[in-house]
C-alpha cells in the first residue's frame, strides 16, 4: 500500500518536474516571439515590403529590395544544396558503410560545426576574389555551402529509419537498389527529408556574416545574381547599430519580415507535401 | 542431386541444392544441405528456432547477399542453373523466386501503386494493362472484392490479414516461378491464416512453393512435402505424410512429437 503510494507521489512529481522544464524553455521563445511582433509590427506596412530603403530624414522606405534579395539568396542556395546534399544523405545511408563514408561524414560534421563567418571567408577567397566582386552567386553560394551538411545528415538519418523490411521487400520483387532507394525509401522519408530542409532553410535565412563578405548588401533592386544583392539580415544589421530611430524601427520591422518568411516557406512546403502525400508517390 | 524425397522420385526438380554450407563471418548455419525442391508443389520447411530454415530460405533468391560478411559454398541450381554462378543476374532471379515476409510489409503507397509496383519496375507503362494486372493479382489473392473499392487508399489501412494477402498479390504480378515464404502467417489471426492457406493450396497448381512454419499442423495441412531442419542441418526431407506418420530419424520423430524445439 505505501509502496503503491510512493510510487505514485514521485510519478506525480516527476511530470511536474518535467512540465516545469518544457515551461522554462518555452518562455525565453515565446518571449522573443512577442517582443520582435510587438517592436516589429508597427512598422509593418505594404510600403515598408515593397519600397526601397529611403535615406535618413525621408520618411518611408522598406526593405522590399532587402526581402527579395534574400529570397533570391536562399533559393540559390536551396538549388545548390538540396541536390548535392540530399545525394549525399542518399550516398551515406544506402551505400556509406565504409571508410570513405566515414570520412564524408567526418566532413560533413565538421563543415556544419563551422562558424559561418569562416564559410563567408572560405567563398569570398575561392569566388568574390576571382571574379572581382561581391555578387548575389557569391552569397547564395556561402549559404549552399551552411546547408549542405545539414541536409546531408538528415536526410542520411531520415533513409536509416526506413525500416528494411521495405528496402527487402522492394529487392525480393527483382528491383535494382537504385529503383529501390528511388521509388521507395525517399518517398517513405519525404516528409523528414523536407524537414530538414526547410530547419536549414530557416537558419541560413537569418545569416548575416558570411553575406557582409559575399552578397554584400546594396540600395537597390537586384538586376543580376553577379552584382551585390541586399538581404533581410544585413539591412536589420546595419539599421538596428545605426543612431536613428526611424531605422531602428525598420530594423525590428525587418526582423518580424524575416521571422514571417521563415513561416511561410515552412506552410508552403508543407502544403505542397500533402497534396502528394494522400495517395503516396 | 540433392535428396529427393521418396514418394516424389518421379517429380521434376524446380530447386537442386547440393552440399550447401553458409557463414556468417565465422559463425556457420548451415551444414552440407542437400535437397531437392519438387516443381508445382508446397514444400515446408520445419524445425526449432534458430536452426537456419530463414537462412537457408534465403539462399534461394540470394536474399543473403544483402547481409555484410556472409559466405556461401555449394551449389543451388534452378531449372538446372547455377544461381550464385557469377554471370547470374541478381536481380531478375529475385524477379523468377519472389520471397513473402514474417511480417507484411507493404509499401506505404496506395494498395494499386503496390501491386504495381513490380510490373512498373520491370518497364510497364500501359495503364490498361498495369489495371488488368492489378485487379488479376488480388483476386489470385482473394484480396480483390475486399478492397476493389479503396484500391487508391493506403495499403497500410488494410488489416494485417489483408495486408499480407497483399504482399502476395505484389508478389503474383512479377510472375515468379518459385515463391517463398517465411513463416507468412505467424503474425496473423486464425481466419486470415486460413485464408492464406487455401491460397497456398491454389497457387501450387502455377507455382513452386517453399515455406517456413513453426506450426507443425500447418506444414501438414498446406505441404506436399516437409524438410526437417535442425542446428543448421537438413535431417529429414519427405513426403509430409510420410514423415508426420513415420519419421525415419529419432531427431525427426521427436522434434514432431514434441519432445523439444
Ligand atoms: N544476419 C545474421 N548475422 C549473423 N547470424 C545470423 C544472422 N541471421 C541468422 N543468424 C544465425 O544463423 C542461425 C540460423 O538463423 P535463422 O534465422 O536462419 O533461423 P530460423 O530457423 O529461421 O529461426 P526462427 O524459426 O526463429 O526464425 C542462428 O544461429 C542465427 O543466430
Ligand atoms: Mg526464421
Amino acid at each position: 500500500m505505501t509502496g503503491l503510494h510512493r510510487r505514485k507521489i514521485v510519478n506525480a512529481l516527476a511530470a511536474v518536474v518535467f512540465a516545469l522544464m518544457v515551461v522554462l524553455a518555452v518562455i525565453p521563445l515565446f518571449h522573443v516571439l512577442i517582443y520582435v511582433v510587438k517592436q516589429g509590427l508597427p512598422g509593418l506596412s505594404w510600403t515598408f515590403l515593397t519600397s526601397l530603403p529611403a535615406p535618413v530624414g525621408v520618411p518611408g522606405g522598406g526593405m522590399g529590395n532587402a526581402i527579395l534579395g534574400s529570397l533570391i539568396l536562399v533559393s540559390i542556395a536551396t538549388l545548390v544544396s538540396v541536390p548535392l546534399g540530399i545525394g549525399t544523405g542518399i550516398f551515406l545511408s544506402e551505400w556509406g558503410r565504409g571508410r570513405f563514408g566515414a570520412l564524408v561524414r567526418w566532413v560533413a560534421d565538421i563543415l556544419s560545426g563551422a562558424p559561418s563567418i569562416v564559410v563567408g571567408l572560405f567563398i569570398y577567397s575561392l569566388v568574390v576574389v576571382p571574379m572581382r566582386g561581391f555578387s548575389a552567386l557569391s552569397g547564395g553560394l556561402a549559404l549552399a555551402v551552411l546547408m549542405m551538411p545539414t541536409v546531408a545528415r538528415s536526410t542520411e538519418q531520415m533513409l536509416r529509419m526506413v525500416p528494411h523490411t521495405l528496402r527487402e521487400a522492394s529487392l525480393a520483387l527483382g528491383a535494382t537498389w537504385a529503383q529501390t532507394v528511388w521509388r521507395v525509401v525517399m518517398p517513405a522519408a519525404r516528409k523528414g527529408i523536407l524537414t530538414g530542409v526547410m530547419l536549414s532553410v530557416a537558419r541560413v535565412m537569418g545569416e548575416t556574416a558570411p553575406l557582409i563578405v559575399t552578397a554584400f548588401g546594396s540600395g537597390f533592386w537586384p538586376t543580376s545574381i553577379f552584382k551585390p544583392i541586399a538581404a533581410v539580415p544585413l539591412q536589420v544589421f546595419v539599421y538596428a547599430i545605426s543612431p536613428y530611430p526611424s531605422w531602428q524601427q525598420q530594423a525590428w520591422t525587418g526582423a518580424l519580415t524575416l521571422v514571417l518568411l521563415v513561416l511561410f516557406i515552412n506552410i508552403f512546403a508543407r502544403l505542397l507535401l500533402r497534396d502528394r502525400g494522400a495517395q503516396g508517390r | 542431386m540433392g535428396t529427393m524425397p521418396d514418394v516424389g522420385a518421379d517429380q521434376t526438380v524446380k530447386i537442386d541444392v547440393e552440399n550447401l554450407d553458409l557463414f556468417y563471418g565465422k559463425q556457420q548455419a548451415l551444414f552440407g544441405v542437400s535437397m531437392s525442391v519438387p516443381a508445382r508443389a508446397v514444400t515446408a520447411l520445419i524445425g526449432p528456432s534458430g536452426c537456419g530454415k530463414s537462412t537457408f530460405l534465403r539462399t534461394l533468391n540470394r536474399m543473403n547477399d544483402l547481409i555484410a560478411g556472409v559466405r556461401i559454398s555449394g551449389t543451388v541450381r534452378i531449372d538446372g542453373t547455377d544461381i550464385y554462378s557469377p554471370w547470374i543476374d541478381v536481380v531478375d532471379l529475385r524477379k523468377r523466386v519472389g520471397m513473402v515476409f514474417q511480417r507484411p510489409n507493404p509499401f506505404p503507397m496506395s494498395v494499386y501503386d503496390n501491386v504495381a509496383y513490380g510490373p512498373r519496375i520491370h518497364g510497364l507503362r500501359n495503364r490498361r494493362k498495369l489495371d488488368e494486372i492489378v485487379e488479376n493479382s488480388l483476386r489470385r489473392a482473394a484480396l480483390w472484392d475486399e478492397v476493389k473499392d479503396r484500391l487508391h487508399q493506403p495499403a497500410l489501412g488494410l488489416s494485417g490479414g489483408q495486408q499480407q494477402r497483399l504482399c502476395i498479390a505484389r508478389l503474383l504480378a512479377v510472375e515468379p516461378e518459385v515463391v517463398l515464404m517465411d513463416e507468412p502467417t505467424s503474425a496473423l489471426d486464425p481466419i486470415s491464416t486460413l485464408r492464406i492457406e487455401e491460397l497456398i493450396a491454389d497457387l501450387k497448381e502455377t507455382y513452386t512453393i517453399v515455406i517456413v512454419t513453426h506450426n507443425m499442423q500447418q506444414a501438414a495441412r498446406v505441404s506436399d512435402y516437409t524438410a526437417f531442419f535442425l542446428n543448421g542441418e537438413l535431417v529429414e526431407f519427405n513426403a509430409t505424410a510420410e514423415l508426420f506418420t513415420k519419421p525415419k530419424d529419432k531427431r525427426t520423430e521427436d522434434y514432431i512429437t514434441g519432445r523439444f524445439g
